[in-house]
């Protein structure tokens, strides 16, 4: 019964996934495009434009670029032309800077702010105000105040996913269970081992929600604040083709945004399944 | 003064202020000997779990204290265990790891080995040999109380204290663990402190029945006293001749005198709860009450 949903969601996926292919090179193929266009923009297409051929890359087109990119990966020409992959392990790198130094202060502080209800109450105006402030807001003070591009960007990286950590990890601290709290009282558990072996895995699965949240804006960011720094990373080479008038490369640097995005996601669903108990 | 109680619940209150403070009980005083189970009546809201909580050390009282084998409490402790009406398993651990959570708190010292050997023994006292790698969720809902009691009585505490411990049990798994509870006392001799709603629970597992009227203003009125044999067993409790006379007078007492008891019991000194024995024809107070206006009362059934 359920494999044979399975089977069946695959098959329809696979028949959307071909009716856009198909639609997609349709469209692209060829047409009078070259009619409507201005003589100017004709130009700045340039052989594609104007022999009549769609601007917008087909699926074959892109198909064999991404080929050309995924076999060589990791080449180095100079600043402005890197492999894919290069590109892509410099966002990664960022992302996980940034998310591990958030994960490093919000898991204690958010414990902090879940055992303690002053604490709580104190920071909460912070919080409040800190929290919807949109990442890139803080680019231009953080590019003055750290001058460094790439170290900038990590810190935005920092900023955006540390609330949706911290808040998690409070709210799971807050909302353990108070008889679970109370077993460890009467078996007379010190506070430091109390928190590692019941708080913590209590709070497991919420905190773990927290993460995967913070992962998926971290990775959301990362392109644009790449695309404000420049140098390096897939946000930068996104920018960079689509200054060069390469839609193919922008169109398979979205679709490689998106396949990141998805393993980051589904690397911490793992990890939440693992914390995750049934009651 | 009552030192020679292993157990002293002396004038506590408790009291919640706030917009409309209340007065959940005050001036509460019980006391209890070593290896004596007691089993705690009441209507639902009048106190009973706030004074287990006092007793466990995980609620303090407003006003009075809670002397244990000579000393006053000040918190919880691994001498007095703790079955709570919910289980209160760590969803997260097997049914060992649970046992030997509380193993390893009591034994810090003791290695592994050492840990799962004395956990597993208690595991397989309340008969769940076989089970101790489940977790909690895949157990059923009786199953998951054995593993509380195998918990409780694994710190080899001095005091179990148990809070409607088979109250969310169908009535045949709650008379199979009464028998094993009832089984593991006489034989270890636990002193134990129990709340029940269920008449023929206590009347099976208590050596003393505390009747507690209902709240706020909570008293204990009457502190009956067993007058089954020791050896009982479950299925032949309502053979006994004194069986009725007892189950009717607590079924009184929770049926309309648990409404009254304060309003029609002026001079009730509460440091002195009345000790009722049934009798073969009407139930007598015996001991430590100006006898003289309540002897009737008491009778009344
Ligand atoms: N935090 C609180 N604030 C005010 N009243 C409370 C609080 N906690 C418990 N109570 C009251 O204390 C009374 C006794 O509760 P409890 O000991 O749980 O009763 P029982 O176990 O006999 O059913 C109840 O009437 C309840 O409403
Ligand atoms: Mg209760």
């Amino acid at each position: 019964m359920t494999t044979s949903l399975r089977l069946r969601a695959a098959v329809v996926s696979i028949v959307l996934l071909a009716v856009f292919l198909g639609a997609w090179h349709i469209a692209t193929r060829s047409t009078g495009a070259a009619a409507n266009m201005s003589p100017e923009y004709a130009k700045l297409m340039g052989m594609t434009a104007t022999q009549g051929k769609s601007a917008m890359p087909g699926p074959l087109d892109v198909g064999a670029k991404l080929w050309e990119h995924l076999k060589r990966p990791f080449y180095d020409n100079g600043p402005n032309d890197k492999g894919l992959g290069i590109q892509l392990a410099y966002s990664i790198g960022r992302v996980m800077l940034g998310y591990l130094i958030a994960v490093a202060i919000a898991i204690p502080l958010g414990f902090l702010i879940g055992m303690s209800p002053l604490i709580s109450k104190a920071l909460d105006p912070f919080i409040q105000i800190l929290k919807p402030i949109s990442p890139l807001a803080w680019m231009p003070l953080a590019l003055y105040t750290i001058k460094d591009s790439s170290l900038s960007a990590i810190f935005v990286i920092f900023i955006c996913s540390v609330w949706p950590m911290l808040i998690n990890t409070a709210f799971g601290v807050a909302s353990v269970r108070k008889e679970w709290i109370n077993v460890a009282r009467t078996l007379e558990v010190g506070n430091f081992r109390r928190a590692f072996t019941v708080i913590l895995p209590a709070a497991a699965p919420t905190i773990l929600t927290g993460m995967r949240i913070s992962i998926g804006i971290a990775w959301l960011v990362i392109v644009a604040a790449e695309m404000l720094v420049g140098g390096t990373g897939i946000g930068y080479f996104v920018w960079n083709e689509w200054n060069n008038l390469s839609i193919t490369n922008v169109i398979i640097a979205i679709l490689l945004i998106g396949v990141v995005g998805m393993v980051l996601d589904q690397l911490l669903a793992r990890v939440s399944r693992l914390v995750t108990f049934p009651e | 003064m009552t030192s020679d109680k292993f157990i002293s619940i002396e004038g506590i209150a408790k009291r919640y202020e706030g917009t409309r403070s209340t007065t959940i009980f005050e001036n509460l005083w019980l006391g209890m000997a070593r290896g004596e189970f007691v089993c705690v009546i009441g209507h639902s809201g009048c106190g009973k779990t706030t004074v287990l909580n006092i007793l466990a050390g995980l609620d303090a009282p407003s006003e009075g204290v809670v002397v244990v084998d000579g000393q006053a409490i000040e918190g919880p402790s691994l001498d007095r265990a703790v079955i709570f009406q919910s289980h209160a398993l760590l969803p997260w651990r097997t049914v060992l790891g649970n046992v030997a959570y509380a193993v390893s708190s009591k034994w810090r010292k003791w290695d592994r080995a050492k840990v799962k050997a004395h956990a597993l023994k208690y595991i397989e006292l309340v008969g769940l040999a076989g089970s101790e790698h489940k977790r909690p969720s895949e157990l059923s809902g009786g199953m998951k109380q054995r593993v509380g009691i195998a918990r409780a009585l694994s710190i080899t505490p001095k005091i179990m204290l148990m809070d409607e411990p088979f109250s969310a049990l169908d009535a045949l798994t709650r008379g199979t663990l009464q028998d094993e509870v009832r089984r593991i006392c006489v034989e270890t001799g636990q002193t134990v402190f129990m709340i029940t709603h269920d008449v023929d629970e206590a009347i099976y597992l208590a050596d003393k029945i505390v009747l507690m009227t209902n709240g706020p203003g909570a008293v204990l009125a009457e502190i009956v006293e067993n007058p089954l044999p020791k050896d009982r067993l479950r299925g032949d409790l309502h053979r006994h001749p004194l069986y009725y006379a007892l189950r009717n007078h607590i079924i009184d007492f929770l049926v309309s005198r648990s409404k009254t008891f304060v309003a029609e019991t002026p001079d009730h000194d509460p440091r002195k709860v009345p000790v009722v024995k049934i009798g073969r024809t009407e139930p007598t107070i015996v001991a430590s009450k100006p006898a003289d206006s309540d002897a009737p009362q008491a009778a009344a059934r």
